[in-house]
């Protein structure tokens, strides 16, 4: 009953490697039949990610043994030569196994530390192979807890909490402001990449209402119908911000384009509701003065680096939090695990003991004729009370006490000692 | 039984904090509502708490001052309830419950003589302590809100984002419920103050006669009037209008306190 893991992600192989080898649900599937059906693996499911593609599976015999077989495999269904595959691929055996899938679905092992969508990926990979059949009782187990693992993690720590683009910090900080943004509206001044990138996390939050102000009309109408918004003149100052909450200004120009007296009037004309301005622009389009105007809040691009930055280190400090859950549900994974394999173990014991006691009384019965046949079951039947007794209390304290299955650390070494000496002198 | 209902609401009220508390520090809604569920069973028990020991002192429980401050206790929980329900926001909590639990503490651990009972004074009288005591409770309320408002905009104005300004209500939102607060505090003072003259008139045959506490409390009512107006106005919106709510209740406090203990003759408690 042991896990194996073969994968490459962005740290070990570059984009070109990545896509040559990432699984589409369908190839998943094929994968994983076909694992299957050469004896590979009895138990698998691939995790195929735009960061990440990794092979998860429990292997009829030792993990070491099959994953030279399994990394070909990868190399063979992707076309790949093995020298390209090999030098980007890991392998991971039992509890590393176990550690890393519970590290990547924390989002510990992501690319954004803490990323969000590494949990949903996991699930969705998971209840597609389990929907198909490719899993088992190990792999369910082991996904039901890197699900869990990741649900803790982001509930019990902060690691994924705080934004951590400059897009994503603008918005939320306009969040703080006026809460919800589906009654709010939106200035767009210009066009820059992180300008759309926050105009689609205002879409994505169900902005009311968009309005597009550039220098070229044409422009201005192109932007208008990508993003949905509505066109105002360049300039048209008085209408443009006297309905707007949030002004998006990446306009480049030498000159401020948003000077302290427009931002006054404009403050007069909306009745001093409360005005966030994201100048994105470089050189500032936002004069230095107009951040001092009552109700007015403007950040930069540098003060939104600035909160991404302190983010990322408050998600850096959440670290060893993190760790120490992922730690918490390895060795509940590897306890779990010891103890089917203990009760397996002691099933074997009891199955080749009962052999032992037919070959013995066989051997031992022919020299004791005067027994009748009632005298030789009842023999029979007390070796097996015997048996019993002497395989119920271990079974029983492997089932009812941890901390006994953690103090055995190697099955494998008992099943040896137990089991395995038949050929042995 | 009264120890019980002592001991259940310390611990009800605690464990809303601690359920507040870890909200805004993990945003996880489910222990928001199990905070809000506790505040509603600490509730219970403060009410049933209250109950007991004016039963056994024989008395109401604004007789003395740590039955007052019960009572203002259970109120100002019961109003910054009616609040989060209201306007569905739960980060607020943490900053509340902690005033709730003093009050209550403070109040239920002090040694209480028996008092001598009160004559029955009639329903009138009843309702214009209890409304009063509800009005301040709501601008202690509108207070702690302007209080955090203010901090929140010095921190999003100045940009140095700490780790609470993630978790805490919008200002918009701040703005509202402070206002909120102070519209069921103005309700209630205005009721009281008129039940209280109802009273003073059917007593001695006529309402007014002067007394620093009814030119106090009107004061206050004039404040809060006045706050409730240029709240929405375009030069007082935001922090300007948060301030003058705190002024306000800087004189609600000096009602409470210089007034009633040294210059008025009629209140002593509320």
């Amino acid at each position: 009953m042991e896990i194996v893991l073969v994968g490459l992600n962005h740290r070990t192989a570059p984009v070109e490697v990545r896509e040559r080898v990432s699984f589409t649900a369908e190839q998943s599937r094929k994968a994983a039949e076909e694992l299957r059906s050469r004896g590979i693996l009895q138990e698998t499911l691939v995790l195929s990610t735009c960061n990440r593609s990794e092979i998860y599976g429990v292997p009829p015999e030792s993990s070491r043994e099959c994953a030279p077989g399994l990394s070909s495999f990868l190399s063979e269904f992707h076309a790949v030569r093995p020298d390209v595959l090999g030098l980007s691929l890991y392998h991971h055996y039992d509890h590393e196994a176990v550690r890393h899938l519970f590290r990547v679905s924390a989002g510990l092992d992501s690319m954004l530390l803490g990323e969000a969508e590494i949990l949903g990926q996991v699930r969705e990979a998971y209840r597609y192979a389990h929907e198909y059949g490719a899993t088992g009782p190990v792999l369910n187990r082991l996904f039901q807890g890197a699900l869990e693992v990741g649900k803790r993690v982001r509930s019990e720590t902060e690691l994924g909490t705080r934004p951590m683009s400059v897009a994503s910090a603008g918005v939320k900080l306009a969040e703080r402001i006026f809460g919800k943004m589906n009654e709010r509206s939106a200035l767009v001044l210009g066009a820059g990449t992180i300008s759309e990138q926050v105009v689609n996390q205002l879409r994505d939050r169900g902005i009311a209402r968009l309005f597009i102000m550039n220098r070229s009309r044409e422009r201005a109408d192109e932007l208008a119908q990508r993003f949905g918004g509505k066109v105002v003149g360049w300039g048209e100052w008085d209408t443009a911000l006297k309905v707007t909450d949030v002004v998006v200004s990446s306009v480049s120009s030498e000159e401020p384009v948003l000077r302290r007296e427009i931002l006054q009037a404009a403050m007069a004309a909306r009745g001093n509701r409360a005005l966030f301005v994201m100048d994105l622009g470089m050189p500032r389009n936002v004069e230095g003065s107009a951040s001092d105007l009552y109700n007015i809040y403007v950040y930069n691009i540098d003060d939104l680096t600035e909160i991404v930055e302190q983010n990322r280190h408050a998600r850096e400090s959440e670290v060893p939090r993190a760790e120490t859950i992922v730690d918490e549900h390895v060795g509940k994974f590897l306890s779990w695990q010891a103890s089917v394999e203990l009760v397996g173990l002691v099933d074997a014991l009891r199955a080749r003991l009962r052999e032992e006691r037919e070959a013995f009384i066989h051997a031992r019965m022919d020299t004791m004729s005067h027994l009748n046949a009632g005298e030789r079951e009842r023999m029979e039947s007390m070796m097996d009370d015997l048996l019993e007794k002497l395989l119920l209390e271990p079974a029983q304290r492997l089932r009812g006490e941890k901390e006994l299955r953690r103090k055995i650390q190697n099955v494998e070494a008992l099943r040896d000692l137990f089991l395995s000496n038949r050929e042995k002198p | 039984m009264k120890d019980a209902f002592l001991i259940l609401t310390v611990v009800t009220y605690s464990g809303s904090l601690a359920l507040y508390l870890r909200f805004l520090n993990t945003g996880k809604e489910i222990t928001g509502r199990l905070g809000t569920i506790f505040l509603g069973l600490g509730l219970v028990a403060h009410y049933f708490a209250l109950l007991e020991r004016s039963r056994g002192l024989h008395t109401v429980p604004y007789h003395d001052l740590y039955g007052s401050m019960s009572l203002f206790g259970w109120l100002l929980a019961l109003t910054y309830l009616g609040l989060e329900l209201f306007h569905r926001q739960r980060s607020l909590g943490a900053f509340v419950l902690p005033f709730i639990l003093v009050f209550f503490v403070a109040a239920h651990l002090a040694p209480a003589d028996r008092l001598s009972p009160v004559p029955a004074r009639g329903i009138a009288f009843a309702f214009h302590v209890t409304l009063s005591i509800l009005a301040y409770a709501a601008f202690a309320l509108s207070a702690v809100f302007s209080l955090i408002f203010l901090g929140e905009e010095r921190l999003l104005k100045s940009r140095r984002m700490g780790s609470v300004v993630w978790r805490l209500p919008p200002l918009e939102l701040l703005e509202r419920m402070s206002r909120s607060s102070v519209l069921v505090g103005l309700v209630s003072i205005a009721i009281g103050t008129v039940l209280g003259f109802v009273w003073v008139d059917r007593l001695r045959g006529q309402f007014w006669y002067y007394d620093p506490k009814y030119v106090i409390t009107l004061l206050v009512l004039l404040l809060y009037v006045i706050y409730f107006q240029l709240a929405r106005s375009a030069s007082w919106r935001g922090a300007r209008a948060s301030k003058l709510c705190i002024f306000n209740f800087f004189v609600v406090v000096m009602s409470f306190t210089v007034v009633n203990l040294y210059l008025s003759q009629s209140h002593r408690y509320f």
